[in-house]
Parts: C-alpha cells; structure tokens; sequence
C-alpha cells in the first residue's frame, strides 16, 4: 500500500504545500484553517510546532510563533489539532516542521508514537543532522512508520545531496536560498534557477518541493518547472495576518 | 580534556545545526586543528598574545583577602589583559584562523560586550569588517562597551527577541550566518556546534598553562588545591581549568549566576535548573520546559545571563570532576565591593561571582586558591554606583 506521501508525488500535477504555523493566529485556528486549505485544493499540510528559539525560520515565522506561545499552544493541544484535520481528509499529507529539542524532551519514540497515532506521514526537524538521524534515530522513524525530510541548500555538495536523497523517505526540501528572510520579490534570480536546473539534473529518487521566499503563482508555477512542488510559509502567516489567507490561496490556484 | 570526534564531552556536545551550516561548521571542522598546530600560527599568536594584549598576565597573591579568609588567595590578572578580559586570547586566536581559512568578514554575538569588543579590537587589528549581535538589553546595561565596539569600527545590531539577551544575541548571530555563509562566526565562548567549544578552549587554556607555570616558577608551588573561575558559557573556567583537569588532586569550583536566587525564578543557574536539551547547535544542560522551550534567564551580569552551559562544562559538572556553586546577584555585588576595598581591585560582575566563592568555601590555611578574574568592572560602574548609592 502507499503511503499518502507516495501518493500525492504520483499525480500528475503542480503541487501546493502550505505551511501553516500552530497556535496562530488563536490557540484553536488550526483545525478551521487547514480546512480552508484542503477544501482549496492544497496539496500537502506543513504545521509548524512553535519553538521559542527558531533558528533556521525568518522574522514573520518567528513572531508567529511567538504569538501562539503566548496564546498557550503546546505539543499535546497540536496533536490533538492533527487528529482533527486527520478525519477532515484520509489522504492529505500531514507534515509537523519543529525542533530537534521539542522530539528530545518529549522523547523521541514518545513523539514518534504520537505522530503515528494522530495521523502524521512525516517531520522536517532543520536541526537533526542527516548523520545523527542515521546513528541514533532511523530505526525508530521507520519502526513508527514516521517519513523525515532534509534540506538541501544552494551549498550542499553534489555528494552529500546524494547521501540526503538516499537516506530521505519523504520529500527533499530544496531551501530556495539562505536568506532567512521569508519574502522575496516576485520571482527567482538567475542562480536560484540554475541551482534547481543543478539539482533537477540530478534525478533524483525522492521526490522534491522548493521552499522559503515564495510568494506568488509565477513563483509556483515556475518551482514546480524543477521541482515536484512549491511550499509557501512566511507569505501565507502575512495573509493571515491581514484576514487574507483564503484570498491567498485562490490567486495561488486560479 | 578533548572531546570524541563527533564533538562530545561525555553525553554532551556534537553540532545539530541546519543543513545550511553545514558546509561552515565542516570546513571549520576539517581546518581547526591543523592550522592551531602550525608554527607560522604558533609564532603569529604568541607574538599577538605577548606584545599585544601584554600576556603573560600577573598571578598576584591577594594579601588581604588571604588575610581575611586564613588561606593564600592567587588572582589569575586576565582584567589586565588588552581590552580588559580574557575574551582577548580567544578572538585573536579565531581571527588568525579565519584569515587562514580565507575569511573576510566576521561575525560575533556577546552579553557583557567584553567579546564583542574583544573582536571589534581583532578586526580594527587586521583590516576585517566586523558585526557584532548584542540583546537590546545588554546595550543598555553595557553601554561603555557598545561605545568602545562602535568606536572600533564595528556594527553594533541589537537582538529584540525573547529576553534581549546573550541568548537572544546568538539566534541572531546565526541567523545572520545562515543568511551569510561566506562570513567567518567568531564565537566568544565555549558553546555552539563542534568544534567550537573545543576550540575556544584551546585558545583560553593558555590561563591555566600560565597559572602552572607561575605556581611553579615564581612560588615553588607544584599545584594548586582549588581553582575558581565564573562560568556563563563558560570560556574562562574552560581556560582556567583546562590544564588541571586530569590533575585530581586540584579541585575545580565554577560557580554560575544564580540572579535573583536559584529556585527565585529569575536565575541563570543553568547546572542546578537545566536538563539535557539542544541549544545552539550543542547537546548540553538547558534551562527550559517540558516541552522544549528554553526558559529566558536572569542575572545581573549580562556576562553569565545565558541559559546554557558549555559541553565539557556541563560534563566536568555532571562527573563531578567539577565542584558546581552559584551566586546570587547581591552575593555578586557584596564581593565586587569586597574585592575593590581589601585589594583596590574593581571586578568585572562576572568575575565577582567567582569571588562570591571565597564566603562558600572552607579553605585551609595551606591551601592555594587561585580565582580566574576574568574581568575588570569598568563596564559596570553604572550598576556599582546604583548599588552603592541604595547602600548608604
């Protein structure tokens, strides 16, 4: 049987990953945007689980997250938020982005095991180096049935991407540029879209989402030229912010 | 005290950092021991460390305070240093291996300032551009230092999130670094992904080789029985002790900031609250909650103000191989008072935590007891005054 990773990489289409921060913008929005979302049309959920020190997120998904602390959002209320979204739609990809000190003091089985429970496919955890994954933690992941994804940036070697891409069980998350920004103006420079050429080139075994300062249809349109699909953060948490995230969504698939 | 080849002190260290570092922290990672054995390099750091910041510095016998406490009280002099701290040894030392490594710009972040002026002075020295990340709260309790950083040429960025502190001033300095890959991170203390504490407590184990070597010289002392230094990050008791280390016969005290009081919840007790966390790109002890989330600390010196503790620290603490006390803020600003009246000496508030030490010890009168002062006061007169003037 597939899994539902597996099976939203097999269509045939541009694909859509909304990344969406828990706890923002009340402690409940959660369940009541992600249906929005799936009723739109997106492709794969990404809930991100607020951290108080998000080193590898830019300011707007800083103070989002920030904002949901403050709002009293914790790891169990988002599980419970997950089991939610998990019975508005069987086949939506579920994907929990956070830190590797969040898994570690909930336990990392622990975490694994409630991933599973609630309805998650995988988890992008920026701070859980590819090595410590393979020497301490894959066992777990594949026991619990938990697909990880790894990032890929404009410097990692044609090697180590390779290594990613082997060890990766869901999709390769192409980091678009360093810039923890979150925005950009619209469209991408001429390295960024060699970059992609590079790492297209590369055909490789898992399937690919390029992410980080997307923030039109053009910029969908042309990541999914070389990637399996485009993934839009900061730009979705501002058009919530001003009561515009289904506005949003509609210029994105119209 | 070396750690394994991933980086750990025991259960404590490796590098958990996003993949954009990785490429940085490799290369640092593949060069750092080569070039820190280099004779060209060797040579280039004495001569810095000898007619630059005017090492080696004094092992001076406090004669009053060892009067007062029946015992021989030694200060390792490191407020004489240029720039006034031991974070001086440190940043020349990365500064030679970034030039090395082909760097050209460079990044820090710092609580106290004493860092950040320690590397605004190694910049100005050769020629780098230089961006030093300090918590908004820090630039004002530290504003002679952000003055003296500014004035050295370098770019002063305030970090406005969470507590606005040391903490707070590294998420941005690593942000900045992930954003800039090309720059060279010059981190002040012995924290941050490997090899960074390794090697900043490479450059500061200098302290301990010439506190030996003093003992022995200049007292016909083989050993000492107790060495005491302050401990945030821990960069000068790493130095302090780095030499005595697999000496068990010379007890190792780090005492941290324990603010307000330990259990006051406004502390910086990291070793006595933390538990076994990830925090800039380090495994160690972490004040947070059960869900992860790091807790803001609190101290009166902005120094200590940090809500982790180095790797070999946290193991040297956790093995016992290190005696673990804390400070409180009052305790601090009673000892600093102490310190200038018996031996004219203004401490740095970080270093008075570590002459807090003296009241907490039973010492014999045989005993040789050396404190790390890590730094001169002049950052902190404006808190003295505020203290002494609610005194009178």
């Amino acid at each position: 049987m597939k899994t539902r990773i597996e099976q939203v990489f097999k269509q045939d289409k541009d694909l859509l990953n909304i990344f969406i921060t828990a706890g923002y913008p009340q402690i409940n929005s959660l369940p009541n945007i992600a249906k929005e979302l799936i009723n739109q049309g997106v492709d794969v959920l990404e809930i991100g689980m607020p951290y108080s020190d998000p080193l590898a997120d830019g300011e707007v998904i800083q103070e989002a997250s920030s904002i949901a602390l403050n709002n009293g959002i914790t790891i169990n209320k988002i599980f419970g938020q997950v089991v939610e979204i998990r019975r508005m739609s069987d086949s939506i990809p579920l994907i929990l982005m956070g830190y590797f000190n969040q898994l570690l003091q909930v336990g990392v089985e622990e975490f694994l095991k409630k991933s599973k429970k609630s309805g998650v496919d995988g988890l992008i955890i920026p701070d859980l180096p590819v090595e410590v994954y393979l020497s301490g933690y894959k066992e777990l992941f594949e026991q619990y049935g938990i697909k990880i994804s790894f990032l890929i940036t404009p410097q990692t070697s044609e090697e180590r991407i390779k290594m990613l891409d082997k060890t990766c069980t869901s999709f390769l998350y192409i980091v678009s540029d360093n810039s923890l920004t979150g925005t950009s103006s619209d469209g991408f420079n001429k390295e960024q879209l060699a970059y992609f050429k590079r790492i297209k080139a590369l055909e490789l075994s898992s399937p690919t989402m390029i992410g980080f300062g997307i923030s039109s249809k053009n910029m969908v349109v042309e990541a999914n030229k070389y990637a399996d699909g485009a993934i839009i953060g900061s730009a979705y948490i501002e058009a919530i912010r001003t009561n515009e995230g289904v506005k949003f969504i509609e210029m994105l698939t119209s | 005290m070396k750690p394994t080849i991933d980086g750990f002190y025991g259960n404590f260290g490796g590098a958990f950092v996003p993949e954009m570092l990785h490429k940085n922290v490799e290369e640092l990672k593949n060069n750092y021991l080569r070039i820190l054995s280099a004779d060209a390099y060797k040579t280039e750091l004495a001569d810095l460390l000898k007619n630059y910041v005017g090492r080696p510095t004094p092992l001076y016998k406090a004669v009053n305070l060892s009067k007062k406490y029946n015992t021989n009280v030694y200060l390792k002099r490191e407020d004489l240093n240029h720039t006034g701290a031991h974070k001086i040894n440190n940043a020349l030392g990365q500064i030679l291996l970034a030039k090395k490594m082909g760097k050209t710009s460079i990044i820090a972040e710092t609580g106290a300032g004493q860092h950040g002026v320690a590397t605004a002075t190694a910049c100005a020295l050769f020629g780098l551009p230089c961006k030093v990340f300090m918590g908004e709260l820090d630039i004002e309790r530290q504003a002679p230092n952000v003055a003296r950083m500014k004035m050295l040429g370098a770019e002063v960025i305030p970090a406005l999130s969470g507590s606005r502190t040391l903490k707070d001033a590294t998420n941005e300095a690593i942000r900045y670094w992930i954003a800039n890959p090309d720059t060279y991170y010059l981190i002040g203390s012995v924290v941050g992904p490997h090899p960074y504490p390794d090697l900043v407590a490479r450059l500061q184990a200098v302290i301990s080789k010439e506190i030996k070597g003093q003992l022995s010289a200049e007292n016909n002392i083989e050993n000492p029985d107790y060495v005491i230094a302050c401990v945030g990050g821990g960069s000068n008791a790493a130095g302090a002790f780095y030499h005595f280390i697999d000496n068990e016969d010379v007890k190792l005290v780090a005492v941290e900031a324990a603010g307000e009081g330990v259990h006051s919840g406004k502390s910086a007790a990291t070793f006595q609250l933390g538990s076994l966390g990830v925090i800039h790109g380090n495994q160690t002890l972490v004040m947070q909650t059960s869900e992860g989330q790091i807790i803001e600390p609190f101290s009166i010196s902005a120094g200590l103000d940090y809500p982790g503790i180095g790797p070999m620290l946290a193991e040297l603490l956790s093995s016992k191989r290190c005696i673990g006390l804390d400070a409180t803020d009052k305790e601090a600003l009673e000892a600093a008072k102490l310190l200038t009246e018996q031996e004219g000496i203004i401490p740095a508030l970080e270093s008075a935590h570590a002459i807090a030490a003296l009241e907490k010890i039973e010492f014999k009168p045989t005993d040789v007891v050396v404190i790390n002062l890590s730094g001169r006061g002049d950052k902190d007169m404006a808190t003295y005054m505020k203290y002494v003037k609610n005194e009178n």
